[in-house]
């Protein structure tokens, strides 16, 4: 007697609900495109964040809605954007593929320290410590803050303590512009050629006397490069890069110090006038550097 | 019993905080002594909280001792004035003690000088309105030469509807090693009191109390010499414990109030000052004169001739230490205090407003310090809860740094209120270098905000 009450009770209370909850989906039904569920699918779903959304179901939503092209995921391969551009019969959009780039090339064999740093090795906690020991003050620290940020593995410390960027597994998500205290990272897209490895602002021989390969503000490339795509803005050759059609490897080949680079094909061509470097180990430190 | 009922009494400090060994020894019986010239001073223009002064001179030009050779822009900021006469030898980036280059004035010192400082017309406060009181402050150049380096002027303009009824002159000096306030209480109780009235009669308030830690009972006893029992300015001891002089603190250990989360002392209508700060107010502002030099503490295992030196504005940090007999590396400098103070990166670092201490280890320590510095996994045990003065959680704080969730940080855990005393790091067993992660998890979190207020607008 007693279960046959338990049973009819809670199958009573059961069924209620249940026609509760059916009434409910039928009144409060959300009608929602299903093809985000399949564009989401499709995408790499590592929420990085490169394309603008703040995750991968929202670009999906942006996608199906027209807000974005399937193109500005850099992570899905070409391939794939292609196949989700065609599945929703979109436009792929035309993106150019980015990639951080560091202006530094101040490693631990050609950048000078003035004290040596112990502490968290974070370049966070060496900037908010004094800054760290280097001498030049706009360089790269090599605590590798960028490379933990990296979700791809795209950048490792190279011997000299500086991050390599891997082009291929860069998907230009910003983490690593974001997590640099000294701001040393941008997106730039590919063709952007000619770059300049340098980010101080002192003058010439105080340049050098930090960094064997900092740009001193000679402004042999300005002179070099036609129409005014390079200029020289605070001691620092700056790339104006609107006018970037008119690149060619010819700014690069009588700067001294090497400090601006020609990138292709994952090779960092310097010029034929830099000094070479055939130093491997770092550099002493030397507290009246 | 009794014990049990301690909490019962009024207790004259604030809760938690730790006590580290003082190390005062070094230097608290010596005098107050002045320090020669260097040959090129270095004068930052942002040696202050606030917009950079703004240059009044160019390269050759010759300026006389106290002349004003760079300009307030606006409000908040203040001028600065030439530390001796000599001549300007240009304006250009050099390194300061926080580590990125700053725009400086080099000032090539004239050795033969008398070095007279210009006069100025006389001024007395006792006439003067409360707005033209803050005006000549600001003129003054002066700012908190406990460290932070806030201007005193805006201090004495709190925001609309908040009235200053006492101010509290903090003369704790908490950080270990540093005896520049006590000094400065010692030998100058005069200027003291006088520095004490101005700020009074600027922001209109009754009394002041004139606080500092029971390990300096001769600077009591000096000041008090100089005071009348009943006037509105009275001393008064608090026990000694670290970080006794953080402005909350001593809030709470003098007046026994709390100034909330986020707030000016004006709030609770209060106004905190440096005592260093005040005596060089009442030295300058009879006088119309400006900040040209800062009593320094420098002291430490590693340094010859340890004291209390009257130091010019602008003095290269190498020069100083050359004088006093100094052989190591840039690796044993320390700008400031122990618990608090940045390690100085470079010799040429030059001496700011804000810089009342400099300590000097040795190489020894340093290698013992690098050899212990091994930092465990968080055991849990709450030894740093129980320092925390702000009464923040920095155990739980310290595991959301590891993984870097920063907004949690701030939006569950108050990591703003932190002021980074470094109570926390000093207990912690495991040796978790916390205040370090939270330095890490603020400048992300401010340069976050300003990304966002930048795409904002």
């Amino acid at each position: 007697m007693n279960l046959t009450g338990a049973l009819l009770f809670m199958g009573g209370l059961g069924l209620t609900l249940a026609v509760i909850l059916t009434l409910a989906n039928r009144r409060l039904f959300v009608a929602e495109d299903p093809r985000i569920d399949d564009v989401e699918e499709m995408l790499p779903k590592t929420n990085c964040g490169a394309c603008g959304c703040p995750g991968c179901r929202a670009f999906a939503e942006a996608c199906v809605a027209g807000k974005a092209n399937p193109a500005q995921c850099t992570v899905s391969p070409p391939a794939m954007s292609a196949f989700i551009a065609d599945f929703l019969g979109v436009e792929l959009g035309n993106e150019e593929k980015k990639v951080a780039r560091l202006a530094c090339a101040g490693g631990n064999h050609v950048a000078r320290m003035r004290s040596a740093y112990h502490g968290l090795q974070s370049c966070r906690a060496a900037v908010a410590a004094g800054g760290g020991g280097k001498a030049c003050s706009w360089g790269c620290l090599g605590l590798a803050d960028c490379e933990v940020s990296c979700d791809f593995d795209a950048i490792t410390m190279d011997r000299n303590g500086l991050p390599v960027v891997d082009e291929d597994k860069c998907v230009a998500c910003n983490d690593c512009v974001v997590a640099c205290p000294l701001n040393l990272f941008s997106l730039q897209p590919v063709s952007h050629r000619l770059w300049v490895a340098c980010k101080s602002l002192a003058e010439g021989d105080e340049v050098l006397a930090d960094c064997e390969v900092g740009c001193t503000g000679c402004a042999r490339c300005v002179a070099d490069a036609p129409g005014g795509l390079i200029t020289i803005k605070n001691n620092l050759a700056t790339v104006d890069y609107t006018k970037n059609a008119l690149a060619s490897k010819l700014p690069i080949q009588r700067c001294p110090t090497g400090a601006i680079v020609w990138l292709q094909d994952h090779t960092v061509e310097k010029g034929a006038a830099a000094k070479r470097i055939i130093r491997k180990e770092a550099l002493p430190v030397d507290p009246t550097a | 019993m009794f014990d049990l009922l301690k909490f019962l009494r009024p207790s004259g400090t604030f809760s938690h905080g730790i006590h580290p060994a003082e190390n005062k020894h070094f230097t608290a019986h010596l005098p107050i002594r002045r320090l020669p010239f260097a040959p090129e001073l270095v004068l930052p223009l942002s040696q202050h909280f606030g917009a950079p002064s703004e240059s009044l001179v160019h390269p050759g030009q010759e300026v006389v001792r106290g002349e004003p050779i760079a300009k307030a822009n606006g409000f908040m900021s203040v001028p600065l004035h030439a530390p001796a006469t000599g001549r300007i030898k240009r304006i250009e980036l050099m390194p300061t003690a926080k580590g990125p280059r700053t725009p400086s004035i080099l000032l090539e010192v004239y050795p033969g000088d008398s070095q007279e400082v210009r006069y100025d017309a006389p001024r007395d406060y006792t006439t003067m309105e409360p707005k033209a009181i803050v005006q000549a402050v600001q003129d003054t150049g002066l700012v908190g030469l406990g460290g932070a380096a806030f201007p005193t002027h805006v201090k004495l303009s709190p925001p609309q509807g908040h009235h200053v009824h006492t101010v509290l002159i903090n003369g704790c000096e908490c950080e270990p090693f540093l005896t520049t306030d006590h000094r400065v209480m010692l030998e100058y109780p005069e200027d003291l009191i006088r520095g004490t009235k101005i700020l009074m009669k600027a922001l209109g308030a009754e009394r002041a109390i004139i606080g500092t830690e029971e390990n300096k009972m001769d600077a009591v006893a000096a000041i008090q010499a100089h005071l009348p029992t009943d006037g509105p300015i009275s001393v008064q001891a608090v026990p000694t414990k670290y970080p006794q002089g953080a402005e909350k603190m001593l809030a709470k250990a003098l007046m026994g109030v709390e100034i909330p989360s986020g707030n000016f002392p004006s709030s609770v209508g209060l106004g905190v000052f440096n005592v260093a700060s005040t005596a060089e107010l009442g030295a300058l502002f009879p006088h119309s004169r400006g900040v040209i030099e800062r009593v320094v503490t420098v002291t430490g295992p590693g340094i010859e001739k340890p004291g209390n030196y009257l130091v010019p504005i602008g003095t290269p940090v190498g020069f100083i230490l050359k004088q006093l007999g100094f052989t190591g590396t840039s690796n044993c400098l320390i700008m400031g205090g122990p618990m608090m103070g940045g390690s100085v990166a470079s010799l040429a670092v030059p001496m700011t407003k804000g810089s009342g201490g400099l300590l000097v280890l040795t190489e020894q320590i340093l290698e013992q310090q690098q050899r212990d510095a091994v930092s465990y996994p968080c055991i849990s045990c709450a030894q740093c809860v129980a320092a925390c003065p702000m009464h923040l959680n920095p155990s739980q704080l310290g595991k959301l740094a590891h993984k870097h969730r920063y907004e949690e940080m701030q939006g569950d855990f108050h990591l703003m209120d932190c002021f980074e005393c470094g109570c926390c790091s000093y207990v912690c067993p495991s040796g978790i270098p916390l205040v370090q992660y939270f330095r890490i998890a603020k400048s992300s979190l401010r340069e976050q905000a300003a990304r966002e207020r930048a795409a904002a607008s």
